[in-house]
């Protein structure tokens, strides 16, 4: 199938006083029309900020893309001119925010939101407008519609809020969602009403959704395909299946050992990863996870691992990836 | 009063063995409504937030007690009433079998030594000003526990080390730490006048999983080590899997169900408890194919004007007209098994 949008290692940097940090240092993956590919990762492993590359969005002072392409339905989108980016913002591809309130105006009525992302990207009338906006509310689940969209951000709960950005995502109907921990906020039940209704909307309109998470149950659920970062690098992509029945990096296997689960008897051991991330303007040319990796050698320390293919799709950047299955040693 | 006292007839359950069977701590009936006022001057009552609305348990000796459920269902609420931060509107606690409203001031001293708390978010519960070892000396200085300087750093140095950090890290400030870290410290200073129970409110949320594992293994080692008793608060359904040994779920101010850890998430009976559980996603895609991803529908509604008789009436599927006015009680359904619903 053609490929929707694909990353070439893509750089982003940050120009501080502290340092140069590499926050996105080398990433490359691709996306299918109708996928939804997950990318889990600690705070600060550079998810937001590769996001936030794809539609321009890094602030600039202090960040700048440095490097690699971003290639959308075979447009570089760094290439774009100003003008040119804004039409794909929102129209081609939309983005859902950890926190609605700061997308949201609070100002302005939530009908009003909706339908000026309308006239302005699909240029209907506002009539034309006010009826899409109705129809879009009740996508979402939002009933009393007529009511409601005259009503402003703070009358609503953030969950409902959440529901109304996905409303606008879906407005100016996008080949691709990129949602940034779009339940973080939320209730578990709220979260679980708000992924179902991402899933199906998307599953039935066709749209791709990127989504990104630190929550590796969500990533479990909802996506078709994984990508696993640390310290500004992809350390491990593949299938839901593959990342998490055989993971092949130390970091996957790490967090896998060390996520408490809903399915697991009272007391059973958790592994943690022993140490902490980087600091990402200190990294050196090894492996960033070498501290805290179990299995590091010699080479670890000398050269960055590249990310390479271990079988059927799955890729790992790991200098072991193929001894990670011996018995890891016992936890201290 | 419609509640009924969970604590006194749950002997029959089974949990393991370093738990005593003596209570330490007994809640009995509790509320806390907050008045909500209007006008300047003369300010009025005009709503109240039942924050918590009778709720009743006890937590044994070396026991750890979860209390989970969304937001604003109460949890922190019921620790802060322990704590004796809010005056509770009704209801009685009882530490070590005493009223803990009748304590005279040096008697309540003594037992803020006992009590001690883990809160979440260890960005803001840490003095910025302090070098960790003021912060982790002061519940000592405070209570004159050591007077002595050098015996005191002494005793902050074996805190940070048994916490799993560098005793150099006396000399630093929380913001030259981590997250994970200075959670490290919270839980430091927590353990520097030697306490029987800590309330742990919400101690591993703000942390990245890796790093949660390293505190949850902490909290764990500590108790086992110290024999200490946790209220262990949490709205994250499987690290209080993981941790306790009783759990009690929530909602809008009262306990819905009550039970031992496993009995309590392998066989969920209250409606909101199943739906609770349904929403938590496993880390595991085979296993998440094959469950059923139903939703329960509707928000928390506000705990202002909560819904007459079962208060989760409006969202419940099994509910029927007589849970518009009836309150449902907690019922030991199973040995040791609690649950307030009329219609299981
Ligand atoms: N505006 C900024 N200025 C400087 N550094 C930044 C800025 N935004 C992000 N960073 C840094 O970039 C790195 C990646 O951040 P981010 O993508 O937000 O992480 P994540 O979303 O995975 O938690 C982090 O080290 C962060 O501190
Ligand atoms: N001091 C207060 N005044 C008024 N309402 C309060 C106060 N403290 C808490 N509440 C309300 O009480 C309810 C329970 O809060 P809380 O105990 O913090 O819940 P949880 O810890 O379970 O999230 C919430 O509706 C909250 O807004
Ligand atoms: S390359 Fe070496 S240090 Fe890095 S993850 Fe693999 S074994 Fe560990
Ligand atoms: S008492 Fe009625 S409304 Fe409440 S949980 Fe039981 S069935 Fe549902
Ligand atoms: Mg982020
Ligand atoms: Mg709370």
């Amino acid at each position: 199938m053609a490929k929707l949008l694909e990353l070439e290692d893509l750089r982003t940097q940050f120009f501080t006083t502290a340092g140069t940090v590499k926050a996105v240092d080398g990433v490359s993956y691709d996306i299918e029309a109708g996928e939804t590919v997950g990318i889990v990762g600690e705070s600060g492993c550079g998810k937001s900020v590769s996001a936030l590359s794809i539609l321009r969005l890094v602030p600039d002072p202090p960040g700048k893309i440095v490097g690699g392409k971003i290639l959308f339905m075979g447009r570089n989108l760094l290439e774009l001119s100003d003008v040119e980016i804004r039409k794909v913002r929102g129209h081609e591809i939309a983005m859902v925010f950890q926190e609605p309130m700061t997308s949201l105006n609070p100002v302005l009525t939530i009908g009003r939101q909706i339908t000026e992302t309308l006239e302005q990207h699909m240029g209907i009338d506002r009539q034309e407008a006010d009826a899409r906006a109705v129809e879009l509310l009740g996508m979402v689940g939002i009933s009393d519609a007529e009511r409601r969209l005259k009503q402003y951000p703070h009358h609503f709960s953030g969950g409902m809020r959440q529901r109304v950005m996905i409303a606008m995502a879906l407005s100016c109907e996008p080949k691709l969602i990129i949602a940034d921990e779009p339940t973080t906020a939320l209730d578990v039940t709220i979260q679980a009403q708000i992924l179902e209704l991402m899933k199906d909307l998307t599953r039935r309109l066709g749209v791709a959704l990127i989504i990104i998470t630190h929550n590796l149950g969500v990533v479990a659920r909802y996506a078709d395909k994984v990508n696993v970062m640390y310290a500004g690098k992809i350390v491990e992509k593949g299938s839901a299946r593959q990342i998490y029945h055989n993971p092949s990096h130390p970091y996957t296997i790490g967090l896998l050992a060390s996520v408490p689960r809903l399915d697991h008897k009272r007391g059973t051991k958790l592994v943690p990863i022993e140490g902490q991330p980087p600091d990402l303007t200190l990294l050196d040319q090894g492996c960033a996870f070498r501290p805290r990796c179990r299995f590091a050698e010699d080479i670890c320390t000398r050269e960055i691992p590249p990310l390479e293919e271990v079988g059927g799709g799955q890729y790992s950047a790991c200098w072991q990836k193929d001894k990670l299955s011996q018995p890891a040693p016992a936890a201290s | 009063m419609s509640v009924v006292s969970a604590p006194e007839r749950t002997e029959a359950v089974t949990v393991s063995s370093v738990v005593g069977n003596e209570p330490i701590l007994e809640v009995k009936g509790l509320k806390m409504y907050f008045p909500i006022s209007e006008g300047v001057v003369f300010t009025r009552k005009v709503a109240e937030v039942k924050a918590v609305d009778g709720i009743s348990f006890h937590i044994r000796k070396g026991e750890t007690f979860g209390l989970v459920g969304e937001s604003g269902c109460g949890k922190t609420t019921t620790g802060r009433c322990i704590l004796q931060l809010e005056q509770a509107t009704e209801g009685q606690i009882f530490f070590d079998g005493v009223n803990i409203a009748e304590l005279d001031r040096r008697e309540l001293s003594a037992l803020r030594q006992k009590i001690q708390v883990i809160f979440q978010d260890p960005y803001s519960s840490l003095n910025p000003r302090m070098k960790i070892g003021e912060i982790i000396g002061e519940p000592m200085r405070v209570h004159g526990i050591e007077p002595d300087a050098d015996k005191r750093h002494a005793r902050v140095a074996e805190l940070l080390s048994i916490c799993g950090l560098d005793p150099k890290f006396a000399d630093r400030y929380p913001h030259e730490m981590s997250g994970g870290q200075r959670q490290r410290v919270g839980i430091g200073r927590a353990l520097a006048l030697n306490p029987e129970f800590i309330i742990c409110d919400e101690p591993v949320s703000a942390l990245d999983v890796s790093i949660q594992a390293q505190v949850i293994n902490l909290l764990e080692d500590l108790r086992d080590e110290f024999g200490l008793t946790y209220l262990f608060i949490a709205h994250d359904l499987s690290v209080v899997r993981h941790l306790c040994h009783r759990v009690a779920v929530m909602y809008l101010g009262k306990i819905v169900e009550l039970a031992e850890c496993d009995e309590l998430y392998d066989n969920p009976i209250h409606p909101y408890t199943q739906a609770l559980l349904a929403a938590v996603p496993v880390p595991d895609p085979e296993i998440e194919s094959k469950r059923e991803h139903k939703v329960m529908k509707g928000e928390v509604p506000s705990p202002i004007n909560p819904p007459s008789g079962c208060v989760f009436h409006p969202r419940c599927p099994l509910a029927v007209e007589g849970c518009r006015s009836v309150v449902p009680e907690l019922r030991e359904i199973k040995p040791g098994h609690w649950v307030a619903c009329t219609e299981v």
